[in-house]
């Protein structure tokens, strides 16, 4: 067995069923390797980057580890968006990297690049493989460290030469993962006693709470606390529940931000403030006293001064907090809580939101929900409301453009009875649109593609409007569109489009039935902006509630494409 | 000197895995926080496959918090020992070339003799001492000597160990248990410019 066998072998000892991957003279005997391992399935997407975000779609989905892969060089630095991608968003990734030969390595040799130098600061940690006897160890070290704790990316590199090196030892078997981490009762106790005094109390969770979302549902019931989600957080407490307020910060609900702003207790659980959440964070929470609950011990108190530290894992605090609960009359504080609840608009009007609404009002609790980057992730996590957790595969700390439609196809292909809708903006699909080839590839037939074509980069545009008085500056994109329709025709992908209010629940309905993926273009107006926003540099209390009137707001000479 | 006086500059002891890169990825981790890196000295240890770093970090205690944490993530980290608090010795190495002339010649050497330094190579124009010490000692003798002019001075930076056996030895051991980077000892401290009052607390 050489080197390369030895890495299938391993790979399928734990349990990885699926890679995604595109090929180069660096990682051929990986490839040829390949061939005799019928119990992976290798996916050949048309670019590493949409190998990358399909691993992330896996991962985000299940919550199992995904795995990726590259040639050297050129294939290697295709990966890194996405690696920094699953950093941003702890998610578990396995990316493996052929090198040219070891002699070769650092003389810049062809397709040479230092991919692990370059991976250093996006990786939670990374290899170079020196020795054939060592690469299944490497590998299935790699594979607990990108699963146990806080999850990231792992990346192991290896050079030709040790792919094709004789290997002569065993294969390791998977390795439990460690026992996670129990909170203190010292820290628990603390934090009760916060709770038992707070008449406002809020409870906030993000991404690191996915798995714990009965023990945060329980919780929250038992302490009869609101509760908000952050954008990597949705559906960890189903947004049924009248004690779901929305997601927080720049984009949040009026609801959440203001209950944030008035808060005396904040229990937050899994989440590490980006500056995307707290707004300026000198006004975030002012009145609150912090709990954080993280895994990650560096977090706590990274961003905000925190009262209460209790580091352990989300599920075994939220349950020991639920217990002996005692919460306070709290009549009042939920009358406020209703009164902002009622404040949150639905889009009346013809438009991104209009069409965002209709989309995510016919999914199904089970679907998949991805969204590229730009106002239409904005709007869809505003406005889809997700039951349950690891339903929603989205970028969230890179906010990577791109992401959306690979994305999807990982997540639909880990879950094949299952719908995997992704909204995408006409910007960021053109990114990686030639991943409608792997759909074509595979014969997926669940991945279910939604454009909303404002014919703008329309985040940037917005920001323009509101922060550059309307110079809008490289952003105009409407007479260079493709087609979209024959582009996804192009792949054998069937195509629907709605331009109005009246044409968009026949073609939703069509587009939905079609027994293939398929490909929904919404035509909308090219101006809109999302709201509520929250400025930049500004605190939450400081939040834009309603989109400003916009008399006369002007249209590029081009507008009509 | 003791400890207290040394702040805000923070003496760590970092006991590495002798892995390619290391050194790279902690002072990458570093540098990309902002926190600045007094002085860095690296050796092995009495272990095969652990290295030891000494890192003199300048900021206040959130940062010196905030950077063991991160620390604390690197697999490559076996142990981090903040000096600030347990006792220690510390010592550092300074070459320094003086330039001297018949008249000051002598007064050079009186200097250097009560300071226990050696010389380490004599020639017409200059005198090249070595001392060791803690940074006290070593910056109280280059200051005598600055006056006759120095030519030219290499210090190796801060190393340091805690005194008393090794069973004493603190710190945060990672990988293998609980990290007591929030030992409820320990609160989680404000950065300066986010410390604010806040009702409710205990
Ligand atoms: C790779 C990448 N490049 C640039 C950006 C900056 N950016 C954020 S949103 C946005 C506009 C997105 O436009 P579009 O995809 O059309 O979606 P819309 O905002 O119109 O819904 C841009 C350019 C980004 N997030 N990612």
């Amino acid at each position: 067995m050489n080197g390369a066998r030895a890495l299938w072998a391993t790979l399928a000892s734990h349990g990885i069923s699926t890679v995604f991957g595109y090929p180069g003279g660096a990682i051929m005997p990986v490839y040829d390797a390949l061939t005799f391992y019928p119990e992976v399935r290798h996916v050949l997407t048309r670019h590493e980057q949409g190998a990358a975000h399909a691993a992330e779609g896996w991962a985000k989905a299940t919550g199992e580890l995904g795995v990726c892969m590259a040639t050297s060089g050129p294939g290697a630095t295709n990966l890194v968006t996405g690696l920094a991608d699953a950093m941003l968003d702890s998610v578990p990734l396995l990316a493996i990297t052929g090198n040219v030969a070891s002699h070769l390595m650092g003389t810049d040799a062809f397709q040479e690049a230092d991919i692990t130098g370059i991976t250093l600061p996006i990786t939670k940690h990374n290899y170079v493989v020196r020795d054939v006897a060592e690469l299944p160890r490497v590998v299935a070290e790699a594979i607990r460290i990108a699963r146990s704790g806080r999850p990231g990316p792992v990346l192991v590199d290896i050079p030709k030469d040790i792919q094709l090196a004789a290997y002569h030892g065993e294969i390791p078997a998977p390795q439990a993962r460690p026992e996670a981490p129990a909170p203190s009762s010292e820290a628990i106790a603390r934090a009760r006693e916060l709770l038992r005094g707070a008449r406002k109390p809020v409870l906030m969770v993000g991404g690191g709470s996915l798995d714990a979302a009965a023990e945060i549902t329980a919780l929250a019931r038992a302490w009869d606390m609101p509760v908000i989600t952050t954008l990597m957080g949705l559906g960890t407490f189903p947004a049924s529940d009248p004690l779901w307020l929305g997601m927080p910060g720049m984009h949040g609900s009026v609801a959440a931000n203001r209950a944030i702003s008035e808060a005396d207790v904040l229990l937050g659980i899994g989440l590490r403030f980006d500056d995307r959440v707290t707004g300026r964070v000198s006004g975030f929470a002012p009145q609150a006293a912090i709990i954080h609950v993280d895994l990650d011990a560096a977090e706590i108190g990274k961003i905000v001064r925190t009262h209460v530290p209790v580091r352990g894992d989300a599920a075994l605090a939220a349950r020991a907090l639920a217990q002996e609960a005692q919460p306070p009359p709290r009549a009042e504080w939920h009358a406020q809580l209703r009164d902002w609840q009622a404040r949150t608009e639905t889009p009346a009007h013809w438009g991104a939101g209009y069409a965002v609404k209709a989309v995510v009002e016919r999914l199904h609790p089970d679907d998949l929900l991805s969204s590229d980057v730009g106002q239409h992730q904005m709007l869809a996590a505003q406005l889809a409301r997700f039951e349950k957790p690891r339903r929603w595969i989205n970028s969230g700390g890179l906010g990577t453009m791109g992401f959306g439609l690979p994305a999807a196809i990982g997540a639909g292909m880990a879950e094949p009875g299952v719908r995997s809708v992704v909204i995408a903006g006409d910007g960021g699909f053109q990114m990686t649109a030639q991943e409608l080839a792997t759909l074509k590839m595979y014969d997926i037939r669940n991945v279910k593609i939604c454009i909303i074509n404002n014919s703008y980069l329309g985040m940037v545009r917005q920001w323009q409007e509101l922060f550059h008085e309307k110079r809008y500056s490289e952003v105009w994109l409407g007479d260079s569109n493709p087609d979209f329709l024959k582009l996804a025709d192009a792949y054998d992908v069937p195509g629907y489009r709605a331009r109005t209010a009246e044409e968009l629940p026949g073609a939703i309905a069509a587009w939905l039935a079609d027994p293939k993926s398929a490909l929904l273009e919404v035509v909308v107006p090219h101006e809109h902006g999302v709201f509520p926003m929250v400025p930049a540099g500004a605190a939450l209390s400081e939040m834009i509630e309603t989109e400003p009137a916009r008399p006369g707001a002007p249209t590029p000479e081009a507008s009509e494409a | 000197m003791t400890p207290e006086q040394s702040i805000p500059d923070h003496l760590l002891s970092i006991l590495v895995r002798d892995e390619p890169r290391v050194l790279t990825r902690i002072t990458a981790l570093f540098g990309r926080r902002g926190y600045n890196i007094k002085s860095l000295s690296v050796g092995t240890t009495e272990h095969p496959g652990v290295s030891r770093m000494t890192i003199v970090v300048s900021g206040d205690r959130g940062v010196v918090e905030q950077a063991i944490r991160q620390l604390e993530k690197l697999h490559d980290v076996v142990k981090i020992i903040d000096h600030s608090l347990e006792k220690y010795v510390d010592r550092e190495l300074v070459l320094v070339k003086v330039a001297i002339n018949p008249d000051t010649r002598v007064e050079v050497r009186q200097i250097a003799e009560d300071f226990r330094s050696r010389i380490v190579d004599v020639g017409r124009h200059a005198l090249t001492f070595e001392v060791t010490g803690d940074e006290g000692k070593i910056t109280a003798f280059v200051e005598q000597l600055r006056p006759f002019g120095i030519l030219e001075t290499m210090r190796t930076g801060r190393i340091a160990l805690t005194r008393g056996s090794n069973a004493d030895i603190p710190g945060h051991v990672y990988h293998s248990g609980e990290t007591q980077a929030l030992h409820p000892t320990l609160p989680a401290e404000p950065r300066e410019e986010r410390a604010r009052e806040v009702p409710n607390m205990f």
